[in-house]
């Protein structure tokens, strides 16, 4: 199978500055699980565009450092 | 892939609003018995009540109603398919679930008697409760189950249910973040994984853009099926009248004890009552096909303060990401009705009455293996249906385990799965599983989407029964991947059997989830029963006719004919 890669516009966007290296709270909530560290950062970042903008990420992040839009093409 | 085995005696697959209540029950009534609940996401946030819920839809509560006028007002809602002894218990022990719950911190609104604060959503009868402050539900019940020790692995998701000697004796999955190959032994099987929400594709074309939380994509319909179960009223789909785009409910059943209703485009009542039904969803298609423009919750003739309470409740509970969307659109509740659409197609008894067949005991037609929620088939059971249904599998579970050991599964079996569950992963440049997904998906709203049928929905069988090609090619790159590949199969389990279930019933019944152009009448002479469907002994999908349990409450539905348009 001959394969690309296409951009997407994620809903989910973490402030980087405000992310704690050891704290993994909102990737342990997601009911969809489509949010991972980066291993080099150490820094949280959505992986998989499947989001149901539900919303406990964000809810509980220590920090307020998740912000979560509507996706694209809802909003 | 390593193998991990796990042993238990009640083993409870999803951690949502039903599994949570089963294990905390099979606890306490053995608090010596190991209950294990195995969660694909994390218990503390998952599924439907993943952010808590606004409202109890269906509360009987003495004072205010009696199980008797609740199944008899479900009965007229359901256009009398049903068990009603299983609707009976929901109207039993509902009020106990909710003082249970009480107990636990739960908050429930009430007047300033200090006595529940009912509304009146249903046609006839108080049954809705305000949750105003219901947000942290999951975490409380979640504390529970701790309290209770039962014990939970997280981010493991089921894909079979293991049988032996025609019972249930556990069930086989993968850890959604290290791949490994799950085996799970136990006396008793206890199915709580939520609707099929993935089955259409919402209009705004996002997979995940679904009104059901999307981690429930049919897994338990799917494994009751493999599994040998019945499945019950499959043609009964749920469909619902949402937000357009977002996908959430609009929600009449907060707004409208305020006085908001679902209006037409020039701001008219066309329907007479705002609780959900296939009656109600087929005047609302009728409105929006009429091409008069689109249909809207109206609530800008209540006054600031009124508003300003709903805004407070829609956008702290449930879907609470609903206030930024209206923001991110410049839309304001005090100037612009609520744009309002149908929602895709899915299966779930918790609204309709789609699901595997369960009796009055939460058991299905398989020894050992129970049913709870909105996968079990108990019509319009919401959120307190699904407590009590958990509550009666985790009861009668323990009960049915003694005496019982385990058995060995099959070692072939076991191979079997493994290889099926490994397939996409060994084909990683494969077709990506978004792809296949959005395919399958788009061709259920081509040929399943009410008004059904015969010569659409034959091709659409043809293409679910032949997508079994493409789920050959579909590729993984990692655990989490893979997880949506699985879900891609129980979605297309799901689609033969919505697509088989409708042929089967040649009739129109239940308003939109089963309007036939073809056969646009009820016809209870050759009707008035269940199509049940199951796997035969040579693995063909057989569908039959099953007749209606004898009613406990007396309801004339030729009589008695649900009816909310407003004419
Ligand atoms: C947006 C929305 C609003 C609603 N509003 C109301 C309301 O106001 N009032 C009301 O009474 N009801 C309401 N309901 C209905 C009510 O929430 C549901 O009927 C009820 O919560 C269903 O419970 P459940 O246990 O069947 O499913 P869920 O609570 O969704 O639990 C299913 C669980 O199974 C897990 N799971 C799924 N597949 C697998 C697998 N293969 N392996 C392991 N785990 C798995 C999921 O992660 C999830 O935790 C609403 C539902 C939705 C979606
Ligand atoms: S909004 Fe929900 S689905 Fe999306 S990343 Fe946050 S927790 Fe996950
Ligand atoms: S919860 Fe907040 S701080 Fe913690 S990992 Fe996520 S973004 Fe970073």
């Amino acid at each position: 199978m001959a394969l690309t890669t296409q951009r997407v516009d994620v809903p989910v966007i973490v402030d980087e500055s405000k992310c704690l290296e050891k704290c993994t709270a909102c990737i342990e909530v997601c009911p969809l699980d489509v949010l991972v560290k980066n291993p080099e950062t150490g820094k949280a970042y959505m992986k998989y565009d499947e989001c149901w903008f539900c919303l406990p990420c964000e809810k509980e992040c220590p920090t307020n450092a998740i912000t979560v839009q509507i996706p694209f093409l809802l909003r | 892939m390593d193998t991990q085995w796990m042993k238990t005696d009640v083993l409870v697959i999803g951690g949502g609003t039903a599994g949570t209540m089963a294990a905390i029950k099979a606890k306490q009534a053995n608090p010596d018995g190991e209950v294990l609940i195995l969660e694909k996401a994390n218990i503390r946030r998952s599924g439907a009540i993943a952010m808590g819920m606004d409202g109890v839809n269906t509360a009987v509560i003495p004072g205010n109603s009696t199980p008797e006028q609740y199944v008899r007002e479900i009965t007229i809602s359901n256009d009398g398919i049903l068990n009603q002894k299983a609707v009976y218990q929901t109207g039993k022990l509902g009020f106990e679930v909710i003082q249970e719950l009480e107990s636990w911190g739960v908050k429930f609104q009430k007047d300033a008697q200090g006595n529940y604060d009912l509304k009146q959503v249903h046609r006839v009868g108080k049954y809705v409760l305000p949750m105003p402050e219901g947000k942290d539900l999951k975490q409380i019940l979640t504390r529970q189950v701790k309290r209770h020790k039962a014990k939970v692995t997280n981010r493991v998701m089921a894909t079979r249910v293991l049988v032996r000697n025609g019972r249930a004796i556990g069930a086989v999955g993968f850890d959604v973040r290290t791949g490994d190959f799950v085996v799970i032994q136990a006396k008793a099987v206890i199915l709580c994984t939520g609707a099929c929400g993935r089955l259409g594709l919402p209009a705004s074309g996002y997979l995940y853009g679904t009104y059901e939380n999307p981690t429930n994509a049919g897994d338990g319909y799917s494994m009751a099926y493999h599994a040998g179960a019945e499945l019950t009223n499959i043609e009964c789909f749920q469909i619902n009248p949402l937000m357009k785009d977002y996908n959430g409910p609009a929600c009449a059943y907060v707004a409208s004890p305020f006085g908001a209703y679902t209006a037409n485009a020039e701001g008219h009542r066309f329907i007479s009552c705002d609780y959900w039904s296939g009656q109600m969803m087929l005047e609302i298609w009728k409105e929006l096909n009429s091409g008069k423009g689109p249909i809207q919750l109206k609530m800008t003739h209540l006054d600031k303060d009124t508003i300003s309470e709903i805004e407070s409740i829609l956008w702290s509970n449930e879907r609470p990401s609903r206030g930024r969307f209206h923001e991110g659109r410049g839309e304001n509740y005090r100037t612009d009705g609520v744009e309002m659409n149908i929602s895709e197609i899915g299966l779930c008894s918790g609204h309709s009455a789609s699901g595997v067949w369960v009796n009055e005991k939460a058991e299905t037609t398989v020894p050992g293996l129970y049913a709870a929620g909105d996968m079990a088939s108990v019509p319009h059971n919401y959120m307190i249906g699904a407590f009590v249904f958990g509550r009666l599998a985790g009861t009668n579970a323990v009960d049915y385990i003694e005496g019982l050991d385990h058995l060995e599964p099959d070692p072939d079996v076991l191979e079997v799965e493994k290889q099926r569950i490994s397939a996409p992963l060994n084909n990683p440049n494969g077709v990506p599983h978004t792809q296949v997904e959005y395919k399958l998906r788009r061709l259920v709203n081509d040929y399943l989407q009410p008004p059904k049928v015969d010569h659409k929905m034959e091709i659409g069988l043809r293409n679910f029964v032949r997508y079994h090609e493409s789920l050959e090619i579909m590729s993984a790159r990692d655990p989490h991947e893979l997880m949506r590949c699985m879900e891609v199969h129980f979605i297309r389990d799901c689609a033969e059997m919505a697509a088989r279930a409708s042929l089967y019933r040649r009739e129109s019944r239940w308003g939109l989830y089963h309007y036939r152009l073809d056969y646009p009448e009820k016809n209870n002479e050759e009707w008035f029963c269940h199509v049940n469907l199951k796997k035969n002994e040579s693995g063909e999908m057989v569908l039959f006719k099953r007749p209606v349990e004898p009613y406990v409450v007396d309801v004339d539905i030729e009589r008695e004919v649900y009816d909310v348009a407003v004419r």
